[in-house]
């Protein structure tokens, strides 16, 4: 079971066009094939037009990254998405690989490390512990929010605009209760949203999450 | 022998314009030698009354071509057909002779000859349905399984039916017929045998059936136990025509030994595939034996085409006609009720009528013996035969009805079939010694259906006994190929020592398959750009990548760093890719290396950058292998503060 990634005649090519956002997907899911909700999500994700998705396990199944190819693509976008399950409260390995590799000093950051400066990033998660858990007085301890402190912190060294991530909690049982579906509805709306240049970034930096408030982030329109 | 060469000549000719014609509008080759068959006999009179002789040879094309559906069919699978073997094909040759005997009394024939016309008709062409089922691709449908259950069962029941005729003797006719012409051997082929030579003539009821069993189990037993040994034996001569003239006295001796205890060469040489489909010769008596069935089968069929008496055709043409539609009318109804009744699908209930409906080529068979035993007067035998004729004619032509006007209709029918799961294709793999062994053994964990080929028979014994599904035969043959199913395949591999068969291997395969992707083993540089330049997708050299695990093996134990070892061979290999790529440019100009100045230089000056790289990287820790764990620069902290 493979994603199939964006064709890169349609997504790597710098072109004019009247999108006003460029959006690069960076899927990381190790076993894609047992996925119940990343590969629906991933899958809807690779049809809007404007956005690029990359499946890295796929593109990297030895981790031998590709720094020139993926700075290429950081500086060919203007809104980066890590989409993930949560591992351990962050990312699967190779996405920390990702950024251990990509994002150089002199490229992301340091006097002259400005590639990415006003770009946006944020992560779209799934969760195994309900939303209960992720508050402080839960098993968890800590918010969604809190426990991403690090790719946040991360951003902004990087001169990045952080948002909070689109999640979805109590995932491995999402499927059972049907809430896969409204969810990449939900996914999707907010893609072409911020592909279109619809989205209150005031607004959508102080929520929460993204998944949760999208009708006070998103401009009627 | 000028004779010869001109009814060679005629028939060849006839078979070469016609065919690719018919083939070219969609009418598939059968049509294509009847139609040959009616332009040089009938039609322009080239060739005349040695048909029927030549008929009886070519009948011998249908027992090939059991031989090779038996190999296609394992033991299992013959097994799991009985229940539509028996009940199908019984009720359709009961039925129909019934139907049309019954037909037969209602406009004042006698029982017996009535009786004798229902089991004529009843039976349908198995050389036409299964060479056209076979070329349309339907084999493996429903309806062409059940098509071809009926068929065997048919098979099979000309056997008591030439035990029934004799018995069914007209007395007002019984005057005019050579008396004392015995049963010779039944089913295909039979007219070619002189009657004298039968192991069971006047034998009691009991030594006869005890002289059959003992035939049917030779055939069994030595299938099974003594081709094995033998066929190694004259594998490991590598000469390829004994193995063809091997292959053949197989199928000959034992048609031959069918005739003389009175069973069906075709029904004997079947078993005998059957047997043999298991065997790792399997794929290299297909292709051998192929090419003989192909031909004799196209003669079959232009003799049937050249045996239509235009004479009596006119005389009796609206009687012909009518009796041809009738019994095609009569059995479709009987054909389709049993397949409702078997719940075959609608599509498939549709081929199935279509194809078996009109009579066969066993007609013939039948009604020259009825006629020898007094059953039918020689000029009803005449129409009998024409009416045989024509319906086979129309086989191929209930064929395009079924594709142009049945199949597209039920494609907009309501009726979808389940999404099917999408499995992997097979993978073919050309030589199996220690290379393509691994390979294969990867692939099998992984539960991907290989075929295996390679002509080493005892690497082969090897791979079978450790339960490999493994076929004997040089690989870089086309028709092996076929055989072991490339057009079907999803990946291709090969692995085999010799070079230049290798690179012909995918050359043949990337054109005629394209869609078949190719991983090919190269030796060395040179061999891999011809592999690539052949049409590989993929060539890998067979040693570069153990030979830079040793490599970094060296590196540890000299004592450097595991993970800086590894961002080592990773740094190797990439620059070697990259010159590769660099290198195939100016080899492309002019392959041969040695004095290609262009490409000399061209790797002298790659090689330098290798060292280069590697020099730099050890005095300033800074090129692509360490890049991305290379520290930030001393004191950067002091710029990040705003």
């Amino acid at each position: 079971m493979q994603i199939d990634p964006t064709p890169p005649a349609r997504a790597e090519t710098r072109q004019p066009s009247l999108l006003k956002q460029r959006i690069l997907v960076l899927l990381a899911h190790p076993s894609i094939d047992r996925s119940e909700v990343n590969r629906p999500l991933a899958v809807a994700t690779g049809q809007v037009p404007g956005v690029t998705l990359v499946d890295l396990y796929a593109e990297y199944p030895t981790f031998q990254i590709d720094i020139d190819r993926e700075q290429g693509r950081l500086a060919d976008h203007d809104v980066i998405v890590f989409m993930h399950p949560l591992y351990w409260y962050s990312t699967p390995a190779i996405l920390k690989e990702w950024q251990d590799l990509v994002l150089e000093h002199g490229f992301a950051y340091g006097r002259t490390g400005t590639a990415l400066r006003g770009k946006l990033l944020f992560n779209a998660l799934t969760a195994g512990g309900s939303e209960a858990a992720y508050r402080a007085e839960g098993y968890n301890h800590y918010t969604i929010r809190e426990l991403l402190h690090p790719i946040e912190q991360t951003a902004m060294l990087c001169g990045m605009i952080y948002l909070p991530p689109f999640a979805l909690f109590a995932a491995r049982t999402a499927v059972e209760e049907g809430r896969v579906d409204g969810h990449v509805r939900d996914w999707i709306r907010l893609l072409e949203a911020l592909r279109d240049g619809r989205c209150d970034l005031d607004a959508a930096r102080r929520a929460p999450t993204l998944s949760h408030h999208l009708d006070l982030i998103i401009k009627p329109g | 022998m000028d004779s010869i060469l001109f009814e060679t000549f005629t028939y060849l000719c006839a078979a070469v314009i016609a065919v690719p014609i018919a083939q070219r509008l969609g009418l598939g080759s059968v049509l294509g030698y009847l139609i040959a068959g009616i332009v040089i006999g009938p039609l322009f009179g080239l060739v005349g009354a040695e048909t029927e002789t030549i008929r009886h040879v070519a009948e011998f094309g249908v027992v090939l071509m059991l031989f090779l559906v038996g190999l296609e069919l394992q033991p299992q699978s013959l097994w799991a057909m009985r229940g539509r073997l028996l009940g199908l094909g019984g009720l359709q040759v009961l039925v129909s002779a019934a139907l049309i005997a019954a037909a037969g009394l209602a406009i004042g024939l006698d029982w017996r000859l009535a009786l004798a016309i229902g089991l004529i008709f009843s039976l349908s062409s198995t050389a036409i349905v299964l060479q056209t089922l076979s070329e349309k691709g339907l084999t493996k449908t429903d309806g062409g399984r059940a098509s071809f259950s009926v068929l065997l069962f048919q098979d099979i029941a000309v056997i008591p039916m030439l035990a029934l005729i004799p018995l069914l003797a007209l007395p007002e006719l019984s005057g005019e017929t050579v008396n004392g012409h015995l049963p010779a051997a039944a089913g295909h082929g039979e007219a070619a045998h002189p009657a004298s030579m039968s192991l069971v003539a006047g034998l009691p009821s009991w030594a006869h059936a005890l002289v059959v069993l003992g035939a049917v189990s030779a055939v069994l037993l030595g299938g099974y136990f003594l081709s094995r040994p033998l066929f190694r034996f004259i594998a490991d001569s590598r000469l390829r025509e004994i193995f063809t003239a091997s292959a053949l006295l197989l199928v000959v001796g034992i048609a031959l030994l069918m005739t003389l205890v009175d069973l069906s060469p075709a029904l004997g040489t079947f078993l005998a595939g059957v047997v043999l489909a298991n065997s790792e010769f399997r794929t290299e008596l297909e292709s051998d034996i192929e090419p003989f069935k192909g031909l004799l089968l196209g003669l079959f069929f232009i003799t049937v085409g050249a045996g239509i008496d235009f004479g009596v055709l006119s005389a009796d043409l609206v009687l012909i006609l009518a009796l041809t539609a009738g019994v095609i009318l009569v059995k479709g109804l009987v054909l389709f009720a049993l397949a409702g009744w078997f719940r075959l699908k609608p599509g498939d209930r549709w081929l199935f009528t279509l194809a078996l409906a009109p009579a066969g080529e066993f007609g013939f068979v039948l009604l020259s013996f009825g006629q020898q035993n007094a059953v039918i007067a020689p000029e009803l035998a005449k129409t009998l035969s024409l009416v045989v004729a024509l319906s086979m004619l129309l086989t191929p032509a209930l064929f395009l009805l079924y594709e142009r006007l049945v199949l597209p209709r039920l494609r907009g029918g309501d009726e979808r079939e389940p999404d099917q799961i999408e499995q992997p294709g097979t993978v073919i793999i050309a030589g199996v010694g220690r290379f393509g062994q691994i390979v294969n053994r990867m692939l099998l964990a992984s539960s991907v259906r290989t075929v295996v080929l390679d002509h080493e028979a005892a690497i082969l014994d090897m791979l079978r006994q450790l339960g490999i599904k493994a076929y004997y035969g040089d690989a870089s043959r086309p028709d092996l190929l076929q055989a072991a199913g490339i057009a079907e395949a999803s990946v291709f591999v090969v692995a085999i020592d010799d070079r230049e068969r290798a690179v012909q291997m995918v050359e043949y395969v990337r054109r005629n398959y394209p869609h078949v992707q190719i991983i090919a083993r190269a030796f060395d540089v040179n061999h891999l750009y011809l592999l690539k330049q052949a049409g590989a997708d993929v060539a890998v050299r067979e040693l570069f990548d153990t030979s830079t695990r040793v490599g970094s093996e060296v590196l540890r134990r000299l004592g450097l760093h595991p993970f800086k070892v590894e961002k080592m061979e990773q740094a190797f290999r990439r620059h070697d890719a990259a010159g590769l790529a660099k290198l195939y440019e100016v080899w492309d100009e002019h392959p041969d290396i040695a004095r290609n100045r262009a490409y000399l230089a061209r790797a002298r000056e790659h090689g330098e950058t290798l060292k280069e790289m590697m020099e730099t990287d050890r005095l300033q820790l800074h090129d692509r292998s360490e890049r991305g764990w290379t520290p930030p620069p001393k004191g950067y902290t002091d710029e990040l503060g705003d």
